[in-house]
């Protein structure tokens, strides 16, 4: 470890380091601008000027920019000399040249690093006597909003949404004080992690505007740790909320998970929870009417303890959108042998199989952090951007990490960012994407090859047999196939971290199954192979622990057996299943009972309808695609019937009498239950501080220290010191009151440290920059392989896909925007969900005799959609594809077998 | 007096032919080279010819040479470009040698390419050099032709390309790496060093970037030797001949091709004819707009790199804007920082920034809205936009003229301020 000198006082930091990232790693403060903890260094703002020492000797010493200098053994600095500093403070000051300075009406003001970095630098009065430049500000979608005037030009976003996230459509354009950050025209920005812009800009040119639309400030806000429920990625949020209604979603950082992104689905994705369409109050259908009516709470709770007294005639489905806690309370009340998943019965197979992969294997469960340090990355079958956003981003950076290796070798420093890229050029490391059509990353991919969903996984097969001899022979493969096959599985012989991805979109077990022998066979090999493998939902890889059946066998039950009730929480499964199947279980069962938090075509059918908490309004644990359980906390609590689905359902429970449940009043105690109940949780698991936590016998906040206090808490209604809610599940407080120091890491509610208002406070957080959260990342791994596990292959290789004459086959195409359900209804995302659709090849259009605008008509199991269609290049003979879980257009069983039936014009 | 510079051009600047060039003996030291000199000797040799580079910077070439990978596991491509930007304000050098001595300039080419293994070489031309480019195309086309352009040249096993790419038209594009990155389609920003170029430059690999009188001053010492190089110059340190030119209200502005350290005074009152008549001499950018003022009391300094250095000034390009007396200071100072806040890349702040305040305060003491205050603004972006504080040498070069201009000419400036009006008009 080099020692440094800072202003005469000796540091020992971290080898590699530059000096601005080593004075931040220590928790000093030194202003900077264009220098990002994920985007490195690039030396353009001039604002974190230190004084270079050469020696002891040296008294004159010159200014270098310290992100910009390697901390070596014996670097000399001084922050504090005069000339860096006034040179800091001038570099404000030019800033500010043709910045507005009108901080109250901009939408960065109270989080702007620009103020931090201006009252850090003691920038006070301005001596500039002249016009400020002027720009015109672009509307760049539902998104983000453009505000150019405030632009200080330090490159953030443009090194961001291109160098980092891949995109094209965001640029510098012009030159000299003139350079303006924005698209060729206004339009949509076409990134799908466009949101991040929100907090990569140091100042108030990209906003958030969702949050725009129901605007407040940083310091008004009464925030809480969260999960985002938008895929099975699990990526830390924080959930802000103000007089009720939930304002926005920000990156909670997390080492091993999403670190300092999120996608614009989990960002953009909140609204719904401020629906219209929430329910707030219990209500019962008038058995006459048909039309519900409230009932108090106690009244529908009661009800529901009467429907359930005989246990045999219950049966429960869950749900992979709700929490363990909520699935849990339903299985206890139902029995665990009347209790499903929520989720199809292939969907519980798949993801069933996933965890036993993951859990009886040799090959390690990725993280997202796992995936971006790899250096050879195999995909099968996935569409990673559309179905888990941020392991497309993570993929993007693995593929840099050999090109980026010999930038090393050749003595540049990794976070000279510039360089690093120059020397590199369109360098890429190994990367094999085998998927049914084209994705969004192919353009970083050594080679792709699209083919129908059993050929990918009979690809995966011939992978694993070039790695080893003993997993199974794929027999008949093309010879090109088979080449790269040979050249995929060289890559990951060679790499020093080889990952393979696949997961259940396609809803394909071969492709799975092929997955882990590429992995196993690895790690047969020797190599410390990692497996990463998507799940559909946020709680989808908890659904498997639980152990529930799938929806059709439950549905099968409630036909045979003599069921009368069905409890379905949080669960829409008019998306999961089709029709015919709802409409005959509706005739199957006598009573159906719905907890949920949004009106849906379910709710609809409900006899008795309880309303649910939403992730913003309430708590539990989620576990994620890796194994990963973490913890989601209630931002705001309102007068409301809404509470978490097992508060409803320990109602029901205790009035039962079968089950003793006095002390489910705290979510650890209910979790605490699950564990030691349910076999596949193995004894004491922490994933979170419990309520009873305190530091120094105080709650943790949930508001900044800058709140304006209780009296104001309700300012909307009155002005009046209201006692905060009482808060059983979590030792967080309801209000600003309570330990003022740095929260610990799963309790972080907000980033800030004295000085720093803006999320780069974060730094502040880590044990070093990019490194993890003090005191650990928050969430614990459930899931570790068997590193000496034999690996016992699969076996069963599908035959090749031959295509039908006459028949399509029709498989899931996912959209990040408009695929998922909560999601699809807010506000931004709904607006960038396309219409439905049948893709299909150019060739196999033409062999219909389609034009473009044709309009085709679908069929599907006996029911016809009419389409327009959308041409894939890449998708292959005898396959066409229909978009997954469209607001307007879902519960359609995929992939199937369907006629296409040409041009009904 | 020897002018290996310009001895080949002719009265009507017409550029020789490739069969003319030759019996005037061009291109033997390219047989020479090829010959006798191993690569690496030819850098050494080059170095202690005390070459120094033409462009402003002044850094010895074959030293710059020398720290380019050699050997069969060097990166490769490796790449040797010719800087023929040439946007200096005042600067019309290598335009002189790319109109009417094409060939040379191409022997230095290939010679320094010979000279650091490069195989791909490229000029990276002025958009406005429409002759240059014209001529330049003749003598290229000529040079593949003869075989001392592509593959094999002379039989000697070395292969060499060069194209031409015209300039969008910028200055910084005349900065070595704001050069490469415009060469490579991308913004004209600047890189930070390290790495150099000459590991790590054009697309990442070694990369040589030369000005044009630099280039055309190597056939010179190959054919002639050390001595003679060192000989022909007027300066203790530094070898050869210079271009030396001067615009400005002067009899006879031009260019011309002196011992390397001729005076001022002889280049001004003797070469360029004195000042018209009537006008007085008030002072004088030495080598482009981008250095410090020299005045009367420095008629005398021998213009090398150290001797123009030792008071405060700069070399440049060598080639001088006179300012008369009948000429504002003041507004020309104006001009001068209109043209490099306009030229500014965008990159960093002070510049950035900085720049156009100090256009601003200008224009406004020019027009008589100055006040006090303005000249502590100009002295404070002077020293913060000097050396070392910004990420290229565009801004220190840019405040060069007004730091010397505040010293020299300060009374003008307060003039104006108090006056509330610029004297001159
Ligand atoms: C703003 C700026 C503009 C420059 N323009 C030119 C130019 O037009 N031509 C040139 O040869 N060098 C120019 N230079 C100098 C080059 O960066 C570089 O030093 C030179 O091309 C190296 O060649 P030399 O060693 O042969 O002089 C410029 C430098 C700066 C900072
Ligand atoms: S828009 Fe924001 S991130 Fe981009 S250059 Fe301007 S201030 Fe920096
Ligand atoms: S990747 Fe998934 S978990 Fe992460 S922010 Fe996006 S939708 Fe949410
Ligand atoms: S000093 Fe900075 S802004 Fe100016 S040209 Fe150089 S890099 Fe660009
Ligand atoms: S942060 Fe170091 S120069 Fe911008």
């Amino acid at each position: 470890m080099p020692t440094i000198y800072i202003d005469d006082n000796p540091y020992e930091v971290k080898e590699g380091k530059n000096l601005l990232d080593a004075v931040l790693s220590l928790g000093e403060d030194l202003p900077y601008f264009c220098w990002h903890p994920d985007l490195g260094s690039v030396g353009a703002c001039r604002q974190c000027a230190v004084i270079q020492f050469q020696d002891e000797e040296d008294e004159q010493g010159r200014l270098v920019m310290a992100c910009m200098t390697p901390a070596s053994e014996g670097t000399r600095i001084s922050i504090q000399h005069p000339d860096a500093s006034q040179f800091r403070e001038n570099v404000i000051e030019w800033l500010m040249v043709n910045h507005p300075h009108d901080c109250p009406v901009c939408d960065e003001g109270g989080e702007c690093h620009l103020q931090d970095m201006t009252v850090m630098s003691g920038h006070n009065y301005r001596d500039f006597r002249f016009k400020k430049r002027t720009h015109r500000n672009q509307d760049l979608g539902p998104f983000i909003n453009h505000e150019m005037n405030r632009c200080i030009a330090c490159y953030r976003c443009v090194r961001y949404y291109r160098d980092y996230a891949g995109g094209g459509d965001l640029q510098a354009f012009a030159a000299h004080d003139h350079v303006y950050f924005g698209r060729h025209e206004d339009g949509v920005l076409e990134s799908e992690f466009s949101g991040n812009l929100v907090e990569v800009c140091p100042t108030g040119v990209f906003t958030d505007k969702t949050l725009k639309r129901h605007y407040t400030r940083k310091w008004d806000l009464q925030s809480a740790p969260s999960i985002c429920n938008h895929c099975g990625l699990g990526c830390n949020t924080i959930a802000g909320e103000r007089y009720g209604t939930l304002r926005r979603i920000l990156n909670r950082y997390n080492s091993s998970v999403n670190g300092s992104f999120l996608c614009d689905r989990g960002r953009f994705g909140y609204e719904f929870v401020n629906d219209d369409a929430r329910i707030l109050t219990p209500v019962m259908k008038n058995v006459e009417t048909r039309q519900f009516e409230e009932v108090s709470e106690d009244d529908a709770v009661a009800k529901i303890a009467e429907l359930t007294r005989d246990k045999n005639s219950v049966i429960g489905i869950g749900s992979p959108r709700a929490s363990l806690e909520s699935n849990f309370a339903l299985r206890t009340l139902v029995g665990s042998n009347r209790y499903s998943s929520g989720m199809s019965n292939a969907e519980t197979e798949l993801v069933n199989l996933s965890r036993q992969i993951l859990n009886d294997g040799p090959a390690h469960s990725a993280s997202l952090k796992d995936v971006e340090k790899s250096d050879a990355v195999l995909v099968l079958g996935e569409d990673l951007t559309n179905t888990a956003p941020m392991m497309a981003l993570a993929v993007r950076q693995a593929v840099r990490n050999q090109p980026v290796e010999k930038a090393k070798q050749a003595g540049i420093p990794e976070w000279n960012d510039n360089a690093v890229r120059e020397l590199i050029q369109d360098e890429k490391g190994p990367l094999y994407l085998a998927t049914p059509t084209n994705t969004k990353l192919d353009d970083v991919a050594t080679k792709t090859y699209n083919a129908a969903p059993q050929d990918l996984a009979r690809f995966g097969f011939a992978v694993a047999q070039f790695l080893a001899e003993e997993s199974p022979k794929v027999i008949g493969l093309d010879e090109d196939v088979k080449s790269m096959a040979k050249s995929a599985a060289d890559a990951l012989k060679n790499a020093k971290r080889p990952l393979v991805i696949s997961g259940t979109s396609l809803l394909n077990k071969s492709l799975i199954q092929s997955a882990a022998n590429v992995a196993w066979s690895l790690c047969a090999n020797g190599k410390k192979a990692e497996i990463a493998l998507t799940v559909p939902e946020a709680n989808s890889m908890g659904m498997s622990f639980l152990e529930g059946q799938g929806i059709e066998s439950a549905f099968e039950r409630a036909a045979s057996d003599d069921i009368k009730t069905a409890i379905i929480l949080e669960n829409d499964l008019t998306r999961r299943v089709d029709s015919k199947a709802w409409n005959q279980f509706l005739k199957n069962v006598e009573n159906i009972v719905v907890i949920d938090h949004l009106e849906n075509e379910t709710t609809a059918a409900a006899d008795i309808l309880l309303p649910a908490g939403t992730f913003a309004d309430s708590d539990g644990t989620l576990i994620n695609n890796e194994g990963r359980a973490q913890r989601f906390f209630q931002a705001f609590e309102d007068d409301s019937a809404v509470q978490e689905s097992w508060r409803w359902l320990q109602g029901v429970l205790d009035l039962g009498k079968d089950t003793d449940v006095s002390d489910w009043y705290s979510l650890d105690n209910v979790f605490s239950a699950m564990t030691k109940s349910v076999d596949t949780f193995k004894g004491d698991i922490v994933v979170a501080p419990d309520a009873k936590f305190r530091i120094n016998d105080q709650k943790i906040p949930r508001s900044p220290y800058r709140y304006s206090g209780r009296t104001a808490m309700k300012a909307n209604v009155d002005i009046h010191v209201h006692k905060p809610p009482q808060d059983p599940d979590s030792p967080l407080s309801f209000s600003m009151e309570g330990y003022s120091g740095k929260q610990p890491s799963g309790l972080t509610s907000f980033f800030w440290s004295p000085g720093w208002n803006s999320v780069q406070s974060t730094n502040k957080y880590k044990n070093e920059v990019g490194g993890e959260l003090r005191g650990g990342d928050p969430g614990i791994r459930l899931i570790e392989p068997k590193r000496n596990a034999s690996p016992k292959y699969f076996t069963e290789v599908p035959e090749p896909f031959s295509p039908r004459e006459g028949e399509w086959l029709s498989i899931p195409l996912h959209h990040i925007f408009g695929s998922e359900e909560l999601s699809a209804k807010s506000f931004g995302l709904s607006k960038r969900a396309p219409e439905p659709y049948v893709a299909l090849n150019p060739s196999s259009a033409e062999k219909l005799g389609l034009q473009m605008e044709s309009r085709v008509s679908v069929k599907l199991d006996g029911t016809e959609h009419t389409l327009p269609i959308t041409l894939h290049e890449n998708l292959p003979d005898g396959v066409i594809g229909l978009p997954v879980g469209l607001p307007d257009f879902n519960g359609i069983p995929l992939p199937n077998w369907s006629k296409i039936s040409g041009a009904t014009e | 007096m020897d002018r290996p510079l310009t001895h080949h051009i002719q009265p009507d600047k017409q550029p020789l032919s490739l069969k003319k060039y030759e019996k005037q003996g061009g291109y033997q030291a390219v047989q020479k080279a090829l010959r006798d000199f191993d690569p690496v000797d030819l850098q050494n040799h080059v170095k202690e010819a005390g070459l120094k580079g033409r462009g402003g910077a002044g850094f010895n070439t074959g030293l710059k040479w020398s720290f380019v990978p050699m050997g069969d596991d060097a990166p490769r491509p490796k790449y040797l470009v010719a800087n023929a930007d040439e946007m200096e304000p005042g600067t019309f050098k290598d335009r002189l040698l790319m109109e009417s001595n094409p060939h040379l300039f191409l022997e230095g080419i290939i010679l320094s390419a010979y000279a650091i293994g490069a195989e791909k070489s490229y000029i990276f031309l002025r958009w406005a050099y429409h002759l240059s480019k014209k001529n330049l195309e003749k003598a290229i086309a000529g040079a593949y032709e003869n075989n001392y352009l592509g593959e094999n040249i002379q039989g000697s096993g070395f292969n060499l390309d060069l194209h031409i790419h015209i300039s969008a038209g910028r200055y910084i594009c005349g900065e070595e790496t704001a050069l490469l990155n415009a060469l490579e389609g991308k913004r004209a920003n600047p890189r930070a060093k390290p790495p150099f170029p000459q590991t790590s430059g054009l697309w990442g690999k070694p990369t040589i970037v030369q000005n044009v009188e630099t280039l055309a001053n190597v056939p010179g010492i190959v054919n002639n030797g050390i001595n003679w190089y060192k000989d022909i110059s007027n300066s203790e340190e530094d070898g050869g001949t210079k271009l030396y030119g001067v615009s400005g209200k002067v009899k006879n502005p031009g260019l011309w091709e002196l011992p390397m350290g001729t005076t001022s005074r002889e280049i001004i009152e003797e070469h360029a004819g004195g000042m018209q008549d009537g006008l007085k001499l008030n002072g004088w950018l030495p080598g482009g707009a981008s250095t410090d003022f020299m005045v009367e009391e420095h008629l005398d300094v021998p213009m090398d790199y150290g001797s123009v250095m030792e008071i405060g000034s700069r070399l440049g390009t060598g080639t001088m804007i006179v300012l008369d007396d009948q000429t504002c200071p003041v507004g020309m100072i104006e001009n001068l920082e209109h043209f490099f806040a306009q030229e500014s890349c965008g990159w960093c702040t002070p510049c950035r920034d900085g720049l156009p305040w100090t256009e601003k305060i200008l224009h406004a003491i020019e027009h008589g809205e100055g006040k006090m205050e303005d000249l502590d603004q100009l002295a404070r972006h002077s020293k913060w936009l000097g050396p070392g504080k910004t990420y290229c040498a565009l801004a220190p070069g840019a405040v060069e003229p007004l730091q010397s201009g505040l010293k020299y000419f300060r009374e003008d400036f307060e003039r104006h301020i108090n006056e509330q009006r610029c004297p001159w008009s």
